[in-house]
């Protein structure tokens, strides 16, 4: 069994990491609709990817309480047709925090998408590539920098993510108590050290994350994409 | 492949800079001729090419190929850009950045054709040039690659998007020759777009020239655009730079496709329809030209 701290700190990557994976297979379709796709209620579409960077955590947090409830639909179904409850889970917290990352991974990928030059598409379309095609060997291949940047965002600010886990999952250790709920909780207790534990390592990591996206898009323009 | 006419029959309404145009086009295209779509910027030569590449729908009409319909608005049949098997060829290249040349020359073949790959590129004077990302080449070389890489798949139409007009006099006048080069090798019925009556002249078998949406005339360059208007000995076209007024009379400054600067003068009743910037053709009837070996 590994120490608290050990283990804390393995929980908060492993939702790092699977947030990042499920929202890298949703963000890649979703960008390349929303960069490219004309439709009348777009922006209703955009204003909708964007509302977690504009609202606090504990409205989304209520709103995601309120539906793994089972006097709601969503909860309803999922107690009774899988016998799952999502409230204070891992998985829980792995759903809210997709949810709540959306805009980090969807928004460098769509300005990439959309900044990428449209006659390559059409260059490609008309070698007879189709759409897939065109996607994952031109528009992916050359929107790189915005890719990194939106796995790395999506990662470290999964790592620093604090309001809507205490909302969705409490603080149950090994299951829902990430490392910045871990610190709100020490300091609680008055355990500084343990407390300062927590916080130099998350320090570091986003520092280490951030340094990381800005090398790598030192050529182009860091801060548009982000 | 002889029976690959081109038939053209297609409206569509552009909003452009120069206002609202309804483009009408009616024309049939005999397979393997190189025809020049010749005229103004904006007046519909490259939404046309667009349209017979499937990157822009007609409002209206139909396109058919041989026996295919590629295009029929009345019969809701829209073949994608993807079935058309053509070659397209743009004003700014649109080479894949992320990949070498020897790459994106082959990444429109389905089966790797190795050999023709290799033939294409030695064709070009690309040899050399084939582990290079595209950035580290110069405009003409990028167009080299791009006219290689539309014809790596042998499509049946070549569509060139005024491939030249980012370049050079002199690289123009190298790669007008990998063209008709390209031409004649393949056979392939190419279309190209051009603003510059110098290069109709050196490329077309056929012009067809466009105004404000419709074909003014399709025909040999000789035809349309000299026996028909003037039996003249000297003919040279250009742009007029400068009209400066001097007592009774005005001077036109023209500058030549070959950058040649002329003086003309010009009377009054000429001056009412020209304006700066108006293409001209300069033309002498009455004396005969003196040649002198450069």
């Amino acid at each position: 069994m590994p120490s608290p701290f050990i283990q804390t700190l393995i929980l908060t990557g492993k939702l790092a990491i699977y947030t990042t994976s499920i929202l890298l297979v949703i963000g890649l379709p979703l960008s390349y609709f929303m960069a490219y796709a004309r439709f009348r209620f777009k922006p209703v579409l955009e204003a909708l990817v964007s509302m977690p960077l504009v609202l606090p955590p504990s409205v989304i947090g209520y709103y995601i309480l309120v539906a793994y409830s089972p006097n709601f639909w969503f909860g309803k179904l999922l107690s009774e047709w899988f016998d799952v409850q999502l409230a204070f889970t891992f998985e829980g917290i792995l759903l809210a925090s997709v949810v709540f990352s959306i805009p980090f991974m969807v928004q460098p990928l769509t300005n990439g998408l959309r900044a990428v030059p449209v006659n390559l598409r059409e260059a490609s379309y008309t070698l007879g590539k189709s759409k897939t095609t065109t996607f994952f060997r031109v528009l992916i291949p050359n929107i790189k920098p915005s890719l990194i940047t939106a796995i790395a965002l999506t990662f470290a600010h999964c790592i620093g993510e604090f309001g809507i886990i205490l909302m969705v999952g409490g603080n149950m250790p090994g299951e829902t108590r990430v490392a910045s709920i871990a610190i709100y909780d020490e300091v609680q207790a008055l355990n500084f050290d343990a407390a300062n534990q927590y916080a130099l390592t998350l320090f570091l990591t986003s520092f280490v994350i951030l340094t990381l996206i800005y090398t790598v898009n030192r050529k182009s323009d860091a801060w548009k994409m982000i | 492949m002889e029976n690959d006419i081109i038939e053209l029959d297609v409206q569509k309404e552009l909003v452009s800079a120069y206002g609202r145009m309804v483009l009408s086009i009616q024309i049939s295209i005999s397979a393997g001729e190189l025809v020049v779509l010749f005229g103004e910027s904006g007046a519909g030569k490259t939404t046309l090419l667009r349209m017979i590449a499937g990157l822009t729908t007609p409002d209206n009409g139909t396109i058919k190929v041989g026996d295919e319909v590629w295009f029929s608005s009345a019969r809701g049949i829209n073949m994608p850009p993807q079935k058309r098997n053509i070659g397209f060829v743009f004003q700014d290249y649109a080479l894949f950045p992320n990949m070498s040349v020897y790459n994106n020359v082959a990444y429109g073949q389905k089966d790797r054709d190795k050999i023709f790959i290799d033939e294409l590129l030695q064709n070009f004077g690309l040899t050399e040039f084939a582990n290079r990302k595209p950035e580290k080449l110069s405009g003409g070389q990028k167009q080299r690659v791009a006219l290689a890489r539309a014809l790596a798949r042998k499509p049946k139409f070549m569509l060139l998007d005024e491939p030249l007009s980012a370049l050079d006099a002199g690289i123009r006048t190298s790669l007008q020759n990998e063209i008709l080069k390209a031409h004649s090798i393949s056979n392939t019925t190419t279309l190209l777009v051009s603003h510059d009556l110098a290069e109709v002249f050196r490329l077309a078998q056929k012009v067809m020239l466009i105004q404000d949406g419709k074909i003014k005339g399709f025909g040999r360059p000789d035809d349309i655009f000299i026996n028909n208007q003037i039996s003249g000995k000297v003919q040279i076209t250009g742009t007029i730079v400068k009209i400066e007024t001097q007592d009774t009379f005005y001077l036109l400054t023209v500058v030549t496709g070959m950058n040649q600067i002329i003086k003309v003068t010009a009377f009054e009743s000429d001056i009412a329809e020209l304006t700066e910037g108006d293409r001209v053709m300069v033309f002498s009837k009455a004396f005969n030209p003196l040649v002198m070996k450069l």
